[in-house]
């Protein structure tokens, strides 16, 4: 797995005190499982959660799902007032709202860690664990081009209009710049099943050649991969969705031709993040600092290194 | 739009009288938006009245128009019922698991459909008759109640699927794919269900006793059980019936995609109620029009379709083209209205 680590190993000595002995609590605050990706890193925060109380018994973990920003502002009001953490892992629901909270956590003396989306100023954070939007695009652009040596007429499906979605859709802009490759139209589809079935249905009526789709996410795949069946269209080769749904995995790893690949997203990153924060609570090991967690082909070969069978994503 | 002016409540008199825009009003935003996508075809060279892009919208309108002619009986007698999206999901949810469930032991796939369409169609009776209890024996206000039970259902399916997505095993996937693909042609099973719920849900409306309960109830509740209506009864119907048509909707959903999760049929519940007023129906009840319902739910699906179909508009302003023509083809037939 290729990760670029960038370890800035700073003065995070200061910023923990190692006292092993005493018992540490680590506050876990996420996004509730509202969707596929969610429902994912819900999974493995639970699990990196039950696995690390095991191995540090001398951490105390406190996990609370937020189903919006005002929610989870106020779990993380309640943890630092009541179980007075020592720190916090925190991947934030919107930027703008978390920043003022957070950062009281970050003035407390408590270590924070921020995972997937940043916050709105910098240097609160001691460690940012962070997935690559624009390397997502960019990873799935140069699957395209690879694929259409001699360009092609595409669409895409876009997720919901957010910084990421942008992120993503202008790394693929580039990547397949001057390739050849001409996007027909782009549509959102609100990384939904049911939209992107609708808007594929409306692209495949406008346009009578189709030569692939960049759907960006998995559970939009499934949504035009069914408009495509349903119309009973040959033209359309292969369908590019993204972030590792395990039953689009399967199918990768199975050889079906119309998905030959998939770029990873992983919701697994909370993992990692909540394992780097005990990391550094208990050991001497520098964690500060930034962690890019680069997204990653997936093709039938190394397709099985990604599958998790027990992971509802 | 004879007949039933007699028996009917006085308000019906006075709607006859300004017949002209309140009537055609949904109509010509319709009749304006096919000539919109028709123009715009043509100069893209897209197929907007190809018999295949129709029956796409159509199909697609089956779910929320089936919910909103449930939808219009409940505004019409006066309530409001916000907890239909969370239902289908949650309907969905459970027919998917239940049809999973017994997978292994009973053999015959037709016999599992129609479980699975029996499990919807209860599970849909019982939502329903919850909202109906609650609201009409609890007295609780249909906006409150509906609004829990919208958190509870969306909270139930995202606990079912664990966050995820709940998966219909891939060979029943396959067996009940033409449920929502199949029909005769371009006359898809959804259109074929959506037509015989809208005609059916018409002649309720105008033809019969609790059609005409319901508009008496909506517009004067308490002159209504002076005149010996069973207001209670009546109200629980509409909320059961509305119910039933969740499930309905529900058997025709799940074959499309085989699969429920917790985005399944969100914001369901105010595009139904949305195409109820655009077709007519008093919001606070009292007068309802089925017929008018199912041109709002085309109105509807028709913008989004267009919009598909055209690069002129940037796609961040969809929402704000939904906004202004929901609003428009509400501003045509209320006109005459203001004032009285």
């Amino acid at each position: 797995m290729h990760m670029k680590v960038i370890l800035a190993g700073t003065a995070m000595a200061l910023a923990l005190p190692a006292a092993a002995q005493e018992t540490q609590t680590v506050g876990v605050s996420i996004p509730a499982a509202t969707h596929g990706w969610a429902g994912g890193m819900n999974y493995f925060a639970q699990e990196a959660v039950d696995r690390l109380e095991e191995v540090y018994p001398q951490l105390d973990f406190v996990l609370a799902t937020a189903g919006d920003a005002a929610e989870q502002v106020s779990d993380i009001e309640d943890m630092l007032a009541t179980r007075n953490i020592d720190a916090l892992v925190v991947l934030p629901f919107e930027s703008d709202p978390l920043t003022g909270p957070v950062a009281a956590v970050a003035d407390s003396g408590a270590w924070v860690t921020v995972v997937d989306r940043g916050l709105s100023q910098e240097g609160i954070e001691d460690l940012y664990v962070a997935g690559d939007n624009p390397g997502f695009g960019r990873v799935s652009g140069e699957f395209m081009t690879s694929q259409m040596p001699d360009g092609g007429d595409i669409v895409v499906l876009r997720g919901i209009p957010t910084t990421i979605d942008n992120e993503r859709v202008e790394g693929f802009e580039e990547a397949i710049d001057g390739s050849g490759i001409n996007v027909l139209a782009m549509e959102h589809g609100n990384w939904n099943r049911d939209d992107s079935f609708t808007v594929m249905q409306d692209f495949l009526s406008r346009y009578p050649n189709i030569d692939a789709v960049w759907a960006s996410d998995d559970d939009m795949a499934i949504g035009v991969l069914a408009a495509i069946e349903a119309a009973g269209r040959d033209d359309v080769q292969f369908v590019l969705g993204g972030a590792g749904m395990k039953e689009m995995i399967a199918r990768t790893r199975d050889g079906d031709p119309m998905i030959p690949a998939n770029v990873t997203y992983p919701p697994a990153m909370i993992g990692t993040a909540i394992e780097l924060t005990a990391v550094g609570l208990t050991s001497s090991a520098p964690v500060s600092g930034e962690f890019t967690i680069g997204s990653v082909l997936i093709t039938p070969d190394n397709a099985e290194d990604y599958y998790f069978p027990d992971s509802p994503f | 739009m004879t007949g039933a002016a007699a028996t009917a409540p006085q308000r019906r008199d006075r709607s006859h009288s300004l017949l002209d825009l309140h009537v055609l009003g949904p109509i010509l935003a319709l009749a304006a938006l096919i000539l919109l996508g028709t123009g715009i075809s043509a100069t893209n060279e897209s197929t907007f009245l190809s018999a295949s892009n129709i029956s796409n919208v159509l199909s697609r309108s089956a779910f929320i128009g089936i919910i909103a002619v449930g939808m219009t009986f409940v505004i019409t007698a006066g309530g409001l019922d916000l907890s239909v999206g969370s239902m289908a999901a949650f309907i969905a949810g459970l027919v998917i698991l239940t049809m999973n469930s017994l997978a292994g032991t009973v053999e015959s796939v037709p016999m599992l459909v129609l479980v699975g369409m029996g499990a919807a169609l209860s599970a849909g009776l019982a939502a329903g008759a919850i909202n109906g209890f609650l609201v009409t024996n609890m007295r609780i206000e249909a906006f409150i109640v509906t609004l829990g039970t919208m958190g509870i259902y969306r909270s139930l399916v995202t606990w079912l699927a664990d966050g995820g997505t709940l998966s219909l095993d891939f060979t029943l996937r396959t067996a009940i794919r033409p449920i929502y693909f199949g029909g005769f042609g371009w006359l898809t099973w959804p259109i074929i269900v959506f037509a015989f719920v809208a005609v059916l849900g018409e002649l309720v409306m105008r033809r019969t006793a609790f059609g005409r309960y319901c508009a008496a109830i909506g517009s004067n509740e308490q002159v209504a059980r002076y005149s010996s209506v069973n207001v209670n009864r009546v109200r629980m119907a509409t909320y059961v019936l509305l119910g039933l048509l969740v499930g309905v909707a529900t058997i025709l959903y799940v074959p499309r995609l085989g699969s429920a999760s917790p985005t399944t049929g969100v914001l369901w519940e105010l595009e139904a109620i949305a195409a109820v007023i655009i077709g007519g129906t008093v919001l606070k009840g009292g007068f309802g029009r089925v017929w008018g319902t199912v041109i709002g739910v085309l109105i509807l699906s028709l913008i989004g379709n267009i919009l598909n179909l055209t690069d002129a508009v940037s796609p961040y302003l969809n929402g704000a083209i939904q906004g202004v023509i929901i609003i428009l083809a509400v501003v045509l037939q209320r006109e005459k209205k203001a004032g009285t």
